[in-house]
């Protein structure tokens, strides 16, 4: 019965693509069913932490852009003047840091009382000032290298399907190590320093310049599909979209974006293989277990830090991968553009409303959400035309009803995630 | 002896005034946090906009009083707006109590989901804040600017350095120091601020003894958002108003009330300045300052600056991480776990 | 009839029943302690009777009245003072403001009541302007009781008031106790140190398993040998 319930949700979600599809254009349907898909991935690692463990992360959106720049450090080629210039010295810095880090660490584990805390406060402030001195000229000096054209290290030159995975590991390193300074507190403190690392990893993005240039962006990057100029001008192409009786042009496009769709499906569905096959296993069900009742659990001797710690950085990987991802659809990676509202919210709202602690739900969630949040601003802007129809050309309130329908998709998605917490906290598809 | 002198004043008009405004400007915002934290035992995410939300109100009748003429100069018009600002957000507080809170507390909810409920409260209320007045900059201060202007104080002092002191600046200690002593005076001398803290430290005895918690519950919000607004206010005055801004608060106004131990009141303030200051020190570029103290050939030839002020939210994050994971409670013992 | 009464009551927690049929009851100037092993229901019993447990069966009567159906809050209200086992005063709040809360539901001028609680318990009188948190446990206790002292309860209830006390205090404590009765008050108590508690009691519920198992004078119970094997050590 609930199979069935679950299947014509899911049934009704392509439906609303198709109708898109028919109604607008195939083109406008498959990029709305391409970002779906990332949306979905997105979904499930916070249904991860959330759904398998309850660990409340509002730093989603820090996360999707270790993912984001994942994608220029794998793609992009090389700058060899830059490393030239200053790879040997950010090398060296990272060096000193981790040196500050490992004897700040040392010291606390082998001192105690007074001298452990001024001791430690010693080494971090000489370890900061070797590490600036050798780091600022290093980053002065790639920086000056083409500032327009690059000005930074560039990447490694692979494939982008690569970053993929790396974005992955990124996220899961930033993940360890919030994780490790805030589980096992309070849960609001996860939620306050996930919030505060996020902002944390976009101001760096924004602002390390020699790694990421900053917020004069990296455009171009590499594609895991071919472009449609070469496809207008391949013959089997061209034949292929003879027989479809199809123009050349916009088939390119659709199977461009086709090509993408089944990339992302691809991913969507081996991590949703992998959650199902991990929420079912023994681990699946002692995390639900903690979830459940940790004082219970604990009692049984169950380290629950070290199990949250597990699926935190879970979580993180496979939020990082989506990042990745969606990085590389855009083809540029713009640091300025990432916003709580966008990154950490709407996956929330995914997550409630598809059901959390299921990975369908998840999926379904990511769709849906994503799809009302396209849809929402042309719906918006029409509702706000129609109600203001009435009002004079020009009257003030008329202007200013339109120009603010953008910011009604929040108000909408806030009372969307109030509602359903209220009144259907399980979700569309509860856990089973 | 002159060198010295000015880069006394240096430090003091580019570190200790500003970060002085700042720290109080926080300490508002954490006292808000602290409380409802003690009261109703969750972060409330949405403090940020619900700043935002009041802030905004001053601002819309801010600029009807202008239209009107109605001024109080030297001082802002805002000050004359501020109650309508507090009585909105008062409203606003309620309801949202009445509507989404509520429920969770009938259903003794465990505080994440309180949590992620204030999560929503906050979108919905930022969503509210942008449609009614916009993403952008706002600028609503008006009457006279200055107490001391750079300039005057060097004709008058024939330093070097000049000292500027804003009537924002002026204003936002004043009216701190006048919030903090009457909320103290409400907490510890009078039965319903007394009850509240009954409340705060126990729950249960607190209802053996007869309070009433959805009392408690009631007046802590009223004291939230008459402290959101008024923070915000004074935050919009001195800086500008930008919903972003004030959502981008909440981190170092979380910071801000852990250091000093959630839950505590004093510990709120004390942390306001602890963040404050060090946002401020740690980001301002020492060259100058240095330039005055040090034998010519030690000048400085960077900036000195220890962070770029891209950083400053890092700043309130590391002191953030460096108290959970040296003493959790706080400065002051706050509550934990 | 008794002044309070908690008649054949039957309850217990997440529908596994505690106590089966288990009737207490407690008239005014008069001592009535509850004895029993350990998990015989005592603390249940005393809640249950305070409202803070549902009983399905049985009634509580409150100088005639059934006051079955009142929140704890209201039988607070009813003139029942309760004094819980643990976290039984606001550790952050001055000795006096504990008291003051106590008189929280009072309207009245309540500065007499706290001047009867300051002489019951001088101590209390000299640390008034001290965090009650700071105090040692027997001063604790003191404050807890003179808490629920505050709205002039007809009857005070005690769950184990002498746990973690010294022997020395635990006596000054039960001393006070009983001047609290002779001024007219009900007292109905909890106790671990049964033979203490027997000593001082006007009336003794010996509770096994939820159950009522002796019931007597305190005297008579201290003197009852089967008792004395059971439950007091022979």
């Amino acid at each position: 019965m609930t199979i069935h319930r679950n299947v014509l949700l899911f049934a009704g979600m392509f439906g609303l693509l198709a109708i898109v599809g028919f109604g607008q254009s195939w083109s406008v349907a498959l990029t709305i069913f391409n970002l779906c898909l990332i949306s979905a991935i997105m979904a499930l690692g916070v249904n991860i932490q959330w759904g398998y463990a309850g660990l409340f992360n509002i730093g989603i959106m820090g996360f999707a852009a270790l993912g984001g720049v994942a994608a220029v450090l794998v793609s992009k080629p090389p700058v060899t003047e830059a490393w030239g210039a200053g790879a040997l010295g950010i090398g060296l810095a990272m060096i000193s840091l981790g040196v500050t880090i490992a004897a700040t660490i040392y010291a606390r584990r082998k001192l105690t009382g007074r001298r452990r805390n001024l001791i430690s406060f010693a080494i971090i402030i000489a370890g900061f000032f070797i590490t600036r001195a050798i780091f600022d000229p290093a980053v002065s000096a790639i920086e000056a290298i083409e500032p327009a054209k690059t000005g930074y290290l560039g990447g490694l030159g692979l494939p982008i399907i690569v970053s993929w995975l790396v974005g992955g590991v990124f996220a899961a390193g930033a993940a360890w190590l919030v994780g490790k300074i805030a589980l096992g507190l309070r849960s609001d403190y996860l939620a306050i320093a996930t919030l505060g690392i996020s902002e944390i990893i976009i101001a760096v993005l924004k602002n390390e310049d020699w790694l990421t240039r900053g917020v004069k962006n990296v455009a171009g990057l590499k594609r895991p599909v071919a472009r449609e100029i070469e496809l207008q001008n391949t013959d089997w192409f061209i034949s292929m979209a003879d027989t479809l009786g199809t123009n050349v042009i916009s088939f390119s496009s659709i199977f461009v974006k086709l090509s993408y769709s089944l990339l992302f499906a691809t991913v969507l569905l081996a991590i949703l293989w992998l959650s199902e096959k991990a929420l079912k296993s023994p681990w699946g069900r002692m995390m639900r277990a903690i979830r459940d009742n940790r004082d219970a659990a604990e009692a049984m001797g169950k380290d629950v830090t070290r199990r949250h710690l597990q699926v935190f950085i879970l979580g993180s990987a496979v939020v990082g991968i989506a990042g990745a991802m969606l990085t590389t659809l855009d083809g540029q990676f713009t640091p300025g553009t990432y916003n709580p509202l966008r990154y950490t919210f709407l996956i929330w709202v995914m997550v409630i409303v598809g059901g959390s602690g299921n990975n369908w739900g998840a999926v379904l969630g990511g769709f849906l959400i994503w799809f009302v949040w396209i849809e929402a601003e042309p719906a918006g802007a029409w509702l706000m035309n129609a109600i203001t129809s009435g009002m004079s050309e020009g009257n003030a309130l008329r202007d200013h009803l339109i120009k603010s329908a953008p910011h009604m998709r929040l108000m909408v998605m806030g009372m969307i995630l109030l509602l359903v917490l209220r009144f259907s906290p399980r979700g569309l598809i509860p856990e089973r | 002896m002159e060198d010295l002198l000015n880069a006394i004043i240096l430090f003091s008009n580019f570190v200790l005034v500003p970060a002085t405004a700042y720290g109080a400007q926080l300490a508002l915002g954490a006292l808000g946090v602290t409380l409802v934290f003690g009261i109703l035992r969750f972060s409330n995410f949405a403090h940020g906009d619900t700043m935002a939300f009041g802030t905004m109100v001053v601002i819309l009748v801010t600029w009807w009083f202008q239209s009107m003429g109605i001024s109080i100069h030297p001082l802002p018009t805002a000050l004359l707006a501020l109650p309508f600002g507090i009585l909105a957000t008062i409203g606003l507080l309620l309801a949202t109590d009445r509507l989404v809170y509520k429920f969770y507390r009938k259903q003794k909810s465990p505080p994440v989901v309180f949590v992620m409920a204030s999560v929503g409260v906050m979108f919905v209320m930022n969503g509210i804040v942008r449609f009614i007045i916009g993403p952008n900059d706002q600028v609503f201060a008006d009457g006279e600017r200055f107490i001391m202007k750079a300039r005057d104080f060097k004709a008058s002092t024939g330093m070097a350095e000049g000292l500027t002191i804003k009537v924002s600046q002026a204003l936002t200690l004043g009216i701190a120091i006048i919030v903090v002593i009457a909320l103290f005076w409400f907490l510890q001398r009078t039965r319903t601020g007394k009850s509240m803290r009954a409340f705060s430290d126990n729950e249960d005895l607190a209802l053996l003894s007869g309070i009433s918690p959805e009392r408690v519950v009631m007046i802590t919000w009223i004291i939230a958002a008459a402290l959101a607004t008024i923070a915000g206010t004074l935050y919009g005055l001195d800086k500008s108003f930008k919903p972003f801004t004030y959502f981008q608060l909440l981190l170092p106004i979380f910071a801000a009330a852990i250091v000093g131990g959630i839950g505590n009141p004093l510990g709120a303030i004390a942390g306001g300045f602890v963040v404050a200051f060090s946002e401020v020190t740690i980001t301002y570029a020492y060259k100058k300052f240095l330039r005055y103290l040090l034998p010519e050939n030690l000048e400085p030839n960077s900036l000195v600056q220890l962070l770029s002020t891209d950083y400053k939210f890092a700043v309130s994050f590391v002191i953030l991480v460096l108290v959970l994971l040296i003493r959790p409670t706080g400065i002051f013992k706050g509550k934990v776990l | 009839m008794s002044f309070l009464s908690g008649e054949n009551m039957t309850g217990g927690y997440g529908g596994v029943d505690i106590l089966h049929d288990c009737t207490i009851a407690v008239d005014k100037g008069e001592i009535a302690v509850i004895v029993g092993p350990n998990g015989a229901g005592k603390s249940t019993a005393m809640k249950a009777i305070f409202g803070m447990l549902d009983i399905h069966k049985g009634r509580i009567m409150l100088d005639g009245k059934d006051i079955s159906d009142l929140s704890p809050q209201d039988r607070v209200r009813a003139g029942m003072g309760f004094v819980p086992q643990n976290n039984n005063v606001f550790t952050s709040l001055t000795v006096q403001e504990n008291l003051e809360m106590g008189a929280y539901i009072r309207t009245d001028n309540f500065s007499d009541t706290m001047a009867q609680v300051f002489d019951l318990f001088p101590i209390l009188k000299e640390k008034r302007n001290q965090p009650a948190g700071e105090l040692s446990g027997g001063q604790r206790q003191q404050v807890a009781v003179g808490r629920a002292l505050m709205t002039q309860p007809k009857v005070l209830m005690l769950d184990e008031p002498t746990a973690g006390v010294s022997p020395i205090v635990m006596d000054e404590l039960l001393d006070r106790i009983i001047e609290v009765a002779r001024s007219g008050v009900a007292v109905l108590m909890v106790e671990q140190n049964a033979r203490q508690a027997l000593n001082i009691a006007d009336k003794g519920y010996v509770l096994v398993q939820g159950r009522n198992r002796f019931t007597d004078t305190g005297e008579a119970l201290l003197a009852n040998p089967e008792v004395r094997k059971s439950f007091l050590g022979g």
